[in-house]
């Protein structure tokens, strides 16, 4: 553990923070079958996770607990937006009486989330569905880019 | 199935080495049991469990999105196929009767509280 020389000496609070900091970079580095990866950084709500296959672009949104009739995806100029909001469900307890809350760590609120679309999809064709809490937008490329086969021809 | 609440320290389960990640969770607790509610977007009920055993909770669910075998990722925010996380729960709590629904990803967990550890007011009698 290498200290910097320009902290001053008697920092006993700066050197734990250090500490804290490098204990967390190791440990965000290891990724042995046996931890458990917390692979979404905070304040990232809902993940994203993209794919292409050759007809197709498919977004995959982790958005568990929302109403589809709330959300709202567009598509402008190359970039897929999509914009809803999760209200706090969980506000009382079972008669209205006094909660202790332990834990609120899922994300409560509005969110809005970007993606920039490459060159070749096709903003026309565009299909959105919601299943188990994860909204799958599948953006269908352009014929004309899609991988085709050229035919050889004899030439004689 | 009797397993003792040491071998559960080692909170892997049964030799399942795959990474997992941690879903996020609410928990709320209220004078007749504790509402414990757990994101886990892309699980369906078929792939869900949710055990006790001795006083650790245990819910684990893989992740289904449906996508093609030709399928390549470009950008991947969620990077495990799978959601697991334990609680040790407390004595006051009624584990035969534990409610669990799934709903568009959300896990709701009903904790209900033995009926003598609700709290309850002593009437004090003047004598």
């Amino acid at each position: 553990m290498i200290t910097s020389s320009l902290t001053f000496p008697g920092d006993l609070f700066a050197d734990f923070d250090e500490l804290q900091r490098q204990f967390e970079r190791v440990l965000a580095q290891r990724a042995s079958p046996n931890s458990s990866i917390r692979s979404v950084a905070r304040g990232t709500f809902p993940p994203v996770n993209i794919g292409v296959t050759p007809e197709a672009v498919e977004i995959y949104a982790f958005a568990p607990g929302i109403d589809p009739a709330s959300l709202d995806v567009s598509v402008d100029k190359g970039v897929l937006t999509i914009t809803g909001e999760r209200k706090s469900g969980v506000a009382e307890g079972q008669s209205g009486e006094k909660v202790s809350v332990y834990a609120r760590e899922r994300w409560q609120g509005a969110f809005r989330r970007v993606v920039s679309l490459p060159e070749d999809a096709d903003p026309s064709r565009v299909d959105a569905r919601y299943r188990n809490g994860v909204l799958n937008i599948r953006i269908e490329k352009r014929e004309a880019s899609r991988p085709r086969r050229i035919e050889i021809s004899d030439g004689r | 199935m009797n397993t003792t609440s040491h071998e559960l320290s080692n909170r892997q389960g049964a030799g399942d080495d795959t990474p997992a990640l941690i879903p996020l969770v609410d928990v709320i607790e209220d004078a007749s049991g504790i509402t414990l509610t757990a994101d886990m977007p892309g699980a369906a009920r078929d792939t869900l469990a949710v055990d006790v055993n001795g006083d650790t909770l245990t819910i684990d669910a893989t992740i289904n999105l449906g996508e093609t075998a030709t399928m390549q990722a470009v950008h991947a925010e969620v990077r495990a196929p799978r959601y697991r996380r334990s609680f040790t729960l407390s004595r006051e709590l009624d584990l035969s009767r534990i409610d669990a629904s799934l709903k568009d990803g959300v896990l709701n967990l009903r904790l209900p509280k033995l009926e003598e550890a609700r709290p309850r007011r002593i009437e004090v009698r003047a004598d």
